[in-house]
């Protein structure tokens, strides 16, 4: 046993290989941890491979066949992909993803940063207001797009009656292909601002209140403040509301499944609910696989492209 | 930002000024509360309506004749109130299930030392932000062959794991002071025993967070239910309230639809009143809002 250990620590100054490593592990005062370290990690472990991992490979395989779940599962290659580039609604909703996002995430970013603004005050009330904004990031997007399907209604809607009382003639809202796609923006903003909100309220109140004293010893005026110290120092909260939101509103699903149906005409259907249709309305599971794995592509260009553009605008953002 | 007190020759005085734009920002920030909770008061106005109420027009906000009974009505619609229990049992489930695994697999990687630790964590951390859309379609097979096709483990089992939560409890329990259990050791508890005697009763801020955090995101959970449970009687309340409203034929009942909406939303505007500060510090400490 001694002789074991010596002869493993004798190794170890050479760089041991994995194996002696693990075996050394099992040895000595440290078999016990080891031990006890796997057994902890067992329950989650199991249930990331088997529900996570597994399902990782499982639909690379996929997105490579031909699989109405009825028949057994046909290879067919990159057929998946070629059906694709001829297919109009894909591009369509493809289309669809692309304006929901990059239209609902900076209005929404924007928004949320002058409440946040707002916010960031010592007055009475102010945590009452915060909880108000954040209530309907709380609500079910199910419950909350139910409720604005009804205000949206052209006829009986609340929105149309309030803008007939300022003598304006309201639009088909959800059921106008024009105005779907922003009528889903505005519910969506309106119920997903306060996430955005809470984070760079945080952010604002971790800038020392030395900055702006010495701003402002210095004769900076409101603007220069602003832009000189409160936007640098917010930058990484900035930085990450965006990341997140956007690979939030690329995931977006809830809202057009019940609000709009991904009606009329298409103009709300994005590549998630299309993913769905295919998967789960129409049973093509290989090409609801394939058009996931673009998504998911998507997704991660994005998420790098962020990360390079973060280096000129984010301060302190240093890659690692 | 006090812009305005700090600019010099201002025709008020200092405390003047402050009070005035307080005054400003309370009128503005009012004026966004009402749009914000708008929304709700409609609801819940209109839950206490008659069907003609409903379609009158122009609308009246209070309504001209009370129906509370509509609550009775929606309670007892189709499988609403086994919707409700369905809700009740999967969200418990998954919160019970999730604050064991995270934290013990927290503890794990803050504090035991084993081979491939950091390996397995690095894992972790990188598919913490995997799309569920990309998981949803295997996912599916998977459920089929094991024959849990509309069945409330579908929903629970899969989530009874969570990276991000295990990720939060690692970074919560490596600044606990390692003295506390080092005691424990030296006076012979196990491994179990310190995490269960020492370390979990440190741990209730996160564990409350990720408690909070995981019942919303549970109780809310959608996409995957709308796949996977397909009768009636192992639906979820969110896929019952969505399929109210497409019941074809007649005028729409938004006074019973409403009422329906009601009672899905309070579970969790409790459970985010009560849980605030938690909830709070969960989207500031990590910023992820589930999806699922």
């Amino acid at each position: 046993m001694a002789a074991e250990i010596a002869a493993g620590t004798e190794r170890r100054k050479r760089k041991p290989g994995a194996f002696a490593q693990f075996k050394l592990a099992f040895t000595g005062l440290r078999r016990e941890e080891t031990i006890a370290g796997y057994l902890f990690l067992l329950p989650n472990l199991v249930g990331f491979i088997v529900f996570m991992l597994f399902p990782i490979f499982f639909a690379f395989y996929i997105m490579l066949t031909d699989w109405s779940l009825a028949k057994a599962p046909e290879f067919v290659g990159l057929k998946n992909f070629e059906t694709m580039v001829n297919d109009r609604l894909f591009w369509k909703s493809l289309g669809n993803s692309f304006y929901y996002t990059f239209v609902a995430v900076p209005t929404g970013i924007f928004i949320a940063f002058w409440l946040a603004l707002a916010l960031n005050r010592k007055m009475r009330g102010i945590i009452f207001f915060r909880t108000i904004y954040f209530l309907p990031q709380i609500t079910l997007t199910v419950a909350a797009a139910t409720i604005w399907r009804w205000i949206y209604q052209p006829e009986i809607g609340m929105i149309n009656h309030i803008l007939e009382i300022f003598g304006i003639d309201g639009p088909k809202w959800i059921h106008d292909t024009k105005w779907a796609m922003p009528s889903v923006i505005i519910m969506s903003n309106w119920q997903g601002i306060g996430f955005a909100m809470l984070i760079l309220l945080a952010g604002l109140q971790g800038i020392p209140e030395e900055y702006y004293e010495a701003a402002s010893i210095d004769g900076a005026s409101g603007w220069q403040r602003m832009r000189f110290v409160t936007l640098p120092m917010l930058s990484p909260a900035i930085f990450f509301v965006v990341v997140t939101s956007l690979i939030g509103a690329f995931q977006s699903f809830d809202q057009f499944y019940v609000l709009t149906e991904g009606g009329p005409a298409h103009a709300t259907t994005p590549l998630t609910l299309y993913i769905f249709q295919n998967a789960f309305s129409f049973f093509k599971m290989g090409y609801g696989a394939a058009l996931a794995a673009v998504l998911f592509v998507i997704i991660l260009i994005i998420t790098i492209i962020q990360w390079h553009l973060a280096k000129r605008w984010v301060f302190g953002f240093e890659e690692d | 930002m006090a812009t305005a007190s700090a600019r010099k020759g201002s025709l008020f005085g200092q405390k003047q000024t402050k009070i005035l734009t307080d005054l400003v920002l309370y009128v503005v920030l009012s004026v966004v509360g009402i749009i914000f909770i708008l929304p709700f008061a409609w609801m819940v106005a209109n839950s206490f309506k008659d069907i003609r109420g409903i379609y009158t027009y122009p609308p009246t906000f209070i309504p001209e004749v009370w129906q509370p009974e509509n609550y009775v009505e929606a309670w007892t619609m189709t499988y609403f109130d086994l919707g409700f229990l369905n809700s009740a049992i999967v969200a418990a489930a998954v919160v019970l299930g999730q604050l064991f695994t995270a934290s013990l697999a927290g503890y794990a990687f803050a504090r035991l030392r084993f081979p491939g630790r950091d390996k397995i964590f690095l894992l972790y951390i990188s598919l913490m932000m995997l799309p569920f859309i990309v998981l949803m379609i295997p996912l599916y097979v998977q459920m089929r062959a094991f024959g849990w096709v509309s069945t409330l483990q579908a929903v629970i089992v899969p989530f009874l794991f969570t990276p991000w939560g295990t990720f939060m409890m690692r970074q919560f329990m490596v600044t606990i002071p390692r003295e506390l259990e080092d005691a424990a050791r030296i006076d012979g508890c196990g491994f179990f025993r310190t995490y269960w005697l020492i370390i979990l009763p440190l741990t209730k801020p996160a564990l409350a967070t990720l408690a909070i955090f995981t019942f919303v995101n549970t109780w809310n959970m959608f996409l995957w239910p709308l796949i996977i449970l397909g009768k009636p009687k192992v639906k979820t309340l969110p896929l019952i309230l969505a399929s109210l409203q497409n019941q074809s034929g007649m005028r729409t009942p938004w006074h019973l639809i409403m009422a329906a909406a009601t009672f899905v939303v309070i579970p969790v505007l409790m459970a985010f009143v009560l849980g605030q500060k938690y909830y709070v510090r969960g989207i500031v400490t990590s910023g992820i809002k589930g999806g699922g």
